[in-house]
């Protein structure tokens, strides 16, 4: 139960990071860090007492193994993780180029 | 049928081939991304057809039986979002065409603007919940870089917002669903309607939806999660505007809502009291910052919060009537929003303007531009014969019929405050006297005008959608709207 209260911890953590951060690398990792919350929790979802890894062998029986799928879902989240962080990152870099500066207080051309 | 699968995998084919002989063949992503939607266009209408037969079409992908596998299913409401979908898209290519001659890198426009519609598409399609969820993370994704696309500065600005507003929500609908996961132990739709019904109500289901109307209400831009539209819309490149405001917050947004809460979840008294209340405010929160706006595009944007916020008010009424104004509103919207953004696009490459102090009689000089979006103007504000009136009509009686007379009186202000600024738009850029000399306007090109009049054309006849011949198309999604948790028997019935 502490775990699942942790894990929400952890998002909010993110949570602040990407609100109240003005350096837009900052909040980049903020969505990183909340990507790791929501990965985590998907996980601990799939987590059985005393279960063992769900590895199939020839010779084992299929009981008390965690539940794969929520393993499978998260290697897709990470993935998607990614390229998100990926096209943040290119458009950051090219902010850079124009404004001149991380700053997001600095970067609001756009009103109305 | 595997027909179904032919949606994703036509436009992931185009945008792979389009970058791989980007250089060499120069004609290819040209013909590719004209193509790809036409032949999905033609495509859907034959599901929309079989759909009418079968009342459902399911394609277990490996052969897999579900809820082991993953399955895509076409019901009423997916073959009238593929219609729609295919159907402005391709129009967009077609004006895409020559639009992008101002743009770098055409090809590399196309193949993401073919990944966007292969996500759409998949999302539409999905029979599962994950699989929704990636579909849209791909959609999203190429449209976080399609905003982009102009490298201006305020480009720049306008999708790093909107990129990081989207992945927040995101990440609240995939909190969503691994809690739903955690609960019913299962991600295909049928089965967890199956598994929820049977299941006592509590606090859980709750939870999960305000997770989800979070997450798919900023991908649809409800009011409290509107601020990215606004600057997504304007700064974007004409056709993904016009793709973006006709038919992207619309299948991400509102389809994944419908599906979600209506079919999912069951739509309970207080889902649809919430859904009314914040469709009357996202109508009258974008008409008021509608009117204030002098940027054509912008003011296109905030119009576009205010007729999803009509849209979502009729599904939150929930009477059949209703649900049935709000898809063909849904349907209406995609096809005048595109063809005015479209116009807007036409009025910023031949005057190098957008704003509506500097504009002026333009009539006289590109006549396609002012005809189409009079017949945009009108259709969206409500006059007689187009087809925005009849669905406003429709949505305004239904909420009087169930007694909610004060909201359909909103709905009515709305409308008026509605042709008030579509009105200012015509006389102001179309109208009058004019600031150019005939020499400094740039002719927009044929495929431009032929994109634009081709859409002007479907907008005159989509009243023709209700009369008995053609209402099978609106009445199939609205029954699937309203079967609710019966979804699950549909695709089970389906599977056998």
């Amino acid at each position: 139960m502490s775990l699942y209260f942790l894990c929400f911890v952890l998002f909010c953590v993110g949570l602040y990071c990407i609100l109240r951060k003005r350096n837009i690398i900052k909040i980049i990792i903020g969505l990183a860090i909340i990507e790791y919350a929501v990965n985590l929790f998907l996980i601990l979802i799939g987590y059985r007492m005393h279960g063992r890894a769900p590895i199939l062998a020839g010779d084992q029986q299929i009981l008390n193994m965690v539940d794969p799928l929520p393993q499978a879902m998260v290697l897709t989240t990470i993935v998607i993780g990614l390229s998100l962080t990926a096209v943040l990152v290119a458009l950051a870099i090219r902010i850079y180029e124009k404004y001149g500066t991380f700053d997001i207080t600095k970067i609001r051309r756009l009103r109305g | 049928m595997k027909m179904l699968t032919f949606f994703v995998v036509f436009p992931l084919l185009s945008a792979f081939l389009t970058v791989l002989f980007a250089g060499k063949a120069k004609g290819l992503g040209n013909a590719l991304s004209i193509l790809t939607p036409f032949v999905l266009l033609v495509l859907s209408l034959y599901c929309a057809s079989l759909v009418h037969l079968h009342k459902a079409v399911v394609y277990k992908v490996g052969g897999w039986m579900p809820p082991l596998g993953i399955c895509m299913v076409a019901d009423g409401l997916s073959s009238f979002m593929l219609a729609t979908v295919n159907l402005v898209s391709l129009l967009a290519m077609v004006y895409a065409l020559s639009y992008m001659r101002t743009y770098t890198q055409k090809w590399g426009f196309q193949a993401l603007f073919m990944l966007m519609l292969a996500g759409m598409n998949g999302v539409i399609l999905s029979g599962d919940l994950f699989n929704l969820y990636v579909c849209l993370e791909l959609a999203s994704v190429s449209g976080y870089i399609l905003v982009a696309f102009g490298v201006e500065p305020a480009d720049l600005e306008a999708s790093f917002k909107y990129a990081v507003m989207g992945a927040v929500a995101s990440i609240f609908i995939l909190l969503g669903i691994g809690i739903l996961y955690s609960y019913t132990s299962t991600l295909n739709m049928a089965d967890m309607a199956f598994v929820l019904s049977g299941k006592p109500a509590g606090v859980l289901v709750g939870f999960v939806s305000v997770l989800f109307l979070a997450g798919f209400g900023l991908k649809a831009a409800l009011v409290p999660f509107h601020a990215w539209l606004p600057d997504a819309h304007s700064c974007a490149p004409t056709p993904v505007s016009a793709v973006l405001s006709g038919v992207f917050i619309k299948t991400l947004g509102i389809y994944a809502l419908v599906r979600v809460f209506f079919n999912i979840l069951g739509a309970s008294g207080n889902l649809l009291t919430v859904l009314m209340v914040l469709g009357i405010l996202s109508m009258v929160v974008g008409a008021f910052l509608a009117i204030a706006q002098t940027d054509i595009k912008r003011m296109f944007a905030y119009s576009s919060i205010s007729q999803v916020g009509y849209i979502i008010f009729a599904l939150g009424i929930g009477t059949p009537f209703a649900i049935l104004g709000g898809l063909f509103h849904l349907f209406n919207h995609a096809l005048f929003k595109s063809l005015l953004f479209l116009d807007a696009g036409i009025i910023e490459y031949s005057t190098g303007e957008r704003s509506l102090n500097k504009l002026g009689g333009l009539n006289r000089f590109i006549p396609s531009a002012g005809y189409t979006s009079l017949i945009g103007a009108m259709s969206i504000s409500g006059i007689p014969p187009l087809g925005g009136f009849w669905s406003k009509l429709i949505i305004i009686l239904a909420a009087i019929g169930s007694g909610h007379t004060g909201f359909a009186l909103v709905a009515v202000l709305v409308s008026i405050i509605t042709l008030a600024y579509y009105l200012k738009f015509q006389t102001f850029a179309f109208f009058g006297k004019s600031p150019f000399a005939p020499g400094q306007i740039r002719m927009p090109s044929f495929s431009m005008k032929l994109a634009v009049v081709m859409l002007a054309g479907v907008c005159l006849f989509t009243g023709l959608l209700l009369i008995p011949r053609f209402s099978f198309f609106l009445q199939g999604a609205v029954d699937s709207v309203l079967a609710g948790n019966g979804y699950k028997d549909l695709i089970f019935g389906a599977l056998k």
